[in-house]
């Protein structure tokens, strides 16, 4: 894993309206240690923070981008209108192959 | 591994992190003879390997840790028929779970029955993409039983990582081992070129690449990754000595990856225990929380006051800690010396003197290859490489 130098293709793909999953091999868990939530995958893990998890864990295999962003605009009114944010975290996550 | 991947997170960071990976090499029994093999060349000395519950209160301890990553790895981890009892304990405490095989050993029953005992994940290594050569070099017939397997894995449902361990004599096949991993629906390829420890550096001058082949796996590496982004990830490992920087080592030394061996010692990497002057904890003697907290072994090169020049005042100290404390000690006979790797280290010409030996060697010196006759007639050879 973490010996000699690795590179990952990074490149941004775009990001499609239909219903998001997560990718295959992947799950998020909270870990009482780390005191925050982890994405899993073969061999790697992200901790994840407070929004990116929030964001992650609408990610069901039937929601879409718009319906995610509508969720969280619901969840915090006060915030204003997220949905630039979440999409450009979906976005990230989509690029780097943790959705699908 | 890569943390934190999100600029806005953020975590306490305590004194000493936990653990986040354990590599639990359940046994050195293979039925493979790869002469790169990461297990120590002496291994056919060491102690009795640890029965199943024994194993289980690791998994516990470790979990309880913070632990998130299990590696099974071996040796052929699947050559324990206890293997099925650690993965469902390993599912129950959350851990995710990552089985490291050659495949021998596997069946379709084996995979689904894996499946059944909640295993994220399997990696299958191959020696090469091309039948003779794979069984050549992993010492017995396996290549069409590896392809099966594959196949197998992927029909049980898994996420599969495929990885090809890349040498001077299986660098030139790059393209006919992706388009295998292509056909057999790879979802991650590891293009893990050797590294030079153990039965790898045992063999260094017939296993080192020259550069040009690097620079060509490279450019072929990366056509690939373009080609198949989003469908297939791709990781190639550089070998790090045609590199100007050194290697960031497993993360840092006792920052995220602990390993305990078939005999319950616990080590930071996997050549760790050739270093002189250790007394590396055993998991049946201590607790994995005392053998990562307070083990003087776990702690010798945490942090950088142990470092020295050029390391102590470089500003990339803490971007790669100055390498590999086992590669230091294989090529200077200090651990705490710069990885003589950065071309910083006064001593950088070592390693071009190890690349120019490969160089001139020729593929009538013949190979070590790794099995318990060898591991005892090479052991001392091994100490004398080592100065």
């Amino acid at each position: 894993m973490s010996e000699g130098k690795v590179e990952y293709a990074t490149d941004y793909k775009p990001l499609h309206d239909g219903s998001l999953k997560l990718a295959r091999g992947h799950r998020i868990q909270f870990e009482q240690v780390q005191g925050c939530d982890v994405l899993l995958y073969p061999e790697g893990v992200v901790q994840l923070s407070e929004s990116a998890a929030m964001i992650l864990k609408q990610v069901d295999g039937q929601r879409t981008v718009i319906d995610i962003a509508a969720e969280l605009n619901r969840m915090f009114p006060e915030d204003g209108d997220l949905t630039a944010d979440v999409r450009g975290f979906l976005e990230v996550a989509h690029a780097r192959g943790w959705i699908a | 591994m890569h943390e934190g991947g999100l600029p806005s997170s953020t975590s306490a960071i305590p004194l000493i992190k936990p653990p986040l990976w354990l590599l639990a090499e359940l046994t050195y029994a293979c039925p493979l003879q790869c002469a790169y093999c990461s297990n120590p060349v002496d291994y056919a000395g060491h102690g009795k390997t640890m029965d199943t519950e024994t194993w289980l209160r690791v998994l516990r301890d470790a979990r309880q840790m913070g632990a998130l990553q299990l590696g099974l790895s071996g040796g052929e981890p699947l050559v324990r028929q206890d293997l099925e009892v650690l993965v469902t304990e390993a599912t129950k405490l959350g851990y995710y779970s990552n089985l490291i095989t050659s495949g021998i050993g596997m069946d379709a029953a084996r995979a689904r029955s894996l499946k059944a005992a909640g295993l994220d994940h399997i990696q299958v290594s191959f020696q090469s993409s091309e039948a003779n050569q794979n069984d050549e070099i992993a010492g017995m017939r396996a290549y069409a039983h590896k392809v099966d397997m594959a196949r197998a894995v992927k029909a049980a449902g898994f996420p599969m990582v495929l990885c090809f361990v890349l040498h001077r004599d299986n660098l030139h096949r790059l393209r006919e081992m992706l388009d295998l991993a292509i056909e057999l629906e790879a979802d991650y390829v590891e293009l893990a070129t050797t590294q030079y420890y153990g039965w790898a550096l045992l063999n260094r001058d017939r296993l080192l690449p020259t550069l040009e082949q690097v620079r060509e796996a490279e450019i072929v590496a990366n056509e690939y990754q373009a080609r198949l982004k989003g469908k297939m990830d791709i990781y190639f490992v550089v070998p790090d000595y045609y590199e100007k920087r050194p290697k960031p080592c497993m993360n840092g030394w006792g920052s995220v990856f602990l390993l305990v061996t078939p005999d319950g010692t616990a080590l930071p990497c996997h050549a760790a225990r050739q270093l002189p002057g250790f007394e590396f904890p055993n998991v049946q003697a201590s607790s994995i929380k005392d053998i990562w907290q307070t083990s003087d072994a776990f702690n010798r090169f945490r942090g950088n006051a142990w470092m020295k020049e050029p390391c102590a005042s470089c500003p990339e100290k803490e971007k790669d800690f100055g390498g590999c404390r086992c590669q230091a000690f294989q090529f200077t006979g200090d651990a705490a010396a710069t990885d003589p790797v950065c071309d910083k280290s006064p001593l950088r010409h070592l390693v071009d003197a190890a690349i120019s030996s490969a160089r001139i060697t020729t593929i009538e010196k013949p190979i070590i290859f790794r099995n318990p006759k060898n591991s005892d007639r090479h052991t001392i050879k091994l100490a004398e490489l080592t100065r």
